[in-house]
């Protein structure tokens, strides 16, 4: 059983991309992001991810990514197969209470 | 996913049934400065093609079995693309502004 974190809609921050050219099928065809985790504040805490994107986000994009494979195989539409971090949703706002 | 640099070769002549012809390699996870990050693992090879020198992208956990032929298999790294190019344009590139805000009214205490 996964616990709540491990099991999370993650937000981070598009810092690079990835280029590569032997890779799995599930790949082909889908752009690659570093994303850098954040906290709600945005303060980078050190992970990071490589994630597919579906949404066209691009470098400095705060955006919202998954990191569990039932959804992100969802996401892709091909099962099985060996994904796990998507970038879902570009981020226009966070409200936090002070 | 994460990045990672390939470190070495493993060889294992009798291993569980699923796994016969996959290679093993031993991965050094790196961040997006080539940067080690932990411990070095060992990784199933899912594309075939990773060599020692190589930066590689994986899948860690139960997706790890899925890069593979055999689809319930007893591995928890696999590799699954051979990385040409990592673009990182600067660090520290802000995010874009506005997003972030403090909200007093969201106070719960308030």
């Amino acid at each position: 059983m996964r616990t709540l974190e491990e099991v999370a809609l993650y937000i981070g921050k598009v810092s690079g991309t990835v280029v590569a050219t032997f890779k799995d099928k599930v790949f082909e065809g889908r752009k690659l992001l570093i994303v850098d985790h954040l906290t709600p504040e945005g303060e980078p805490t050190g992970k990071y991810w490589v994630a597919v994107d579906d949404v066209q986000a691009g470098v400095g994009d705060t955006v919202m990514v998954i990191d569990e494979g039932n959804s992100a195989r969802q996401v892709v539409g091909m099962d099985p197969a060996p994904i796990r971090a998507v970038v879902v949703g570009i981020v226009d706002e966070i409200d936090i209470a002070v | 996913m994460q990045l990672a640099k390939v470190i070495g070769r493993l060889v294992a002549t009798r291993k569980y049934k699923g796994l016969e012809g996959i290679k093993f390699l031993i991965i050094q996870p790196i961040d997006k400065f080539q940067n080690p990050i932990g411990e070095p693992v060992v990784a199933a090879d899912g594309t075939a093609l990773a060599g020692p020198g190589d930066i590689v992208f994986f899948v860690g956990v139960r997706e790890a079995a899925l890069a593979l032929p055999e689809k319930f298999v007893p591995v928890d790294h696999a590799i699954t693309g051979i990385v040409d190019e990592i673009d990182v344009p600067e660090e520290g590139l802000p995010a874009k502004p506005g997003v972030f805000r403090k909200e007093p009214s969201l106070d719960p205490s308030s």
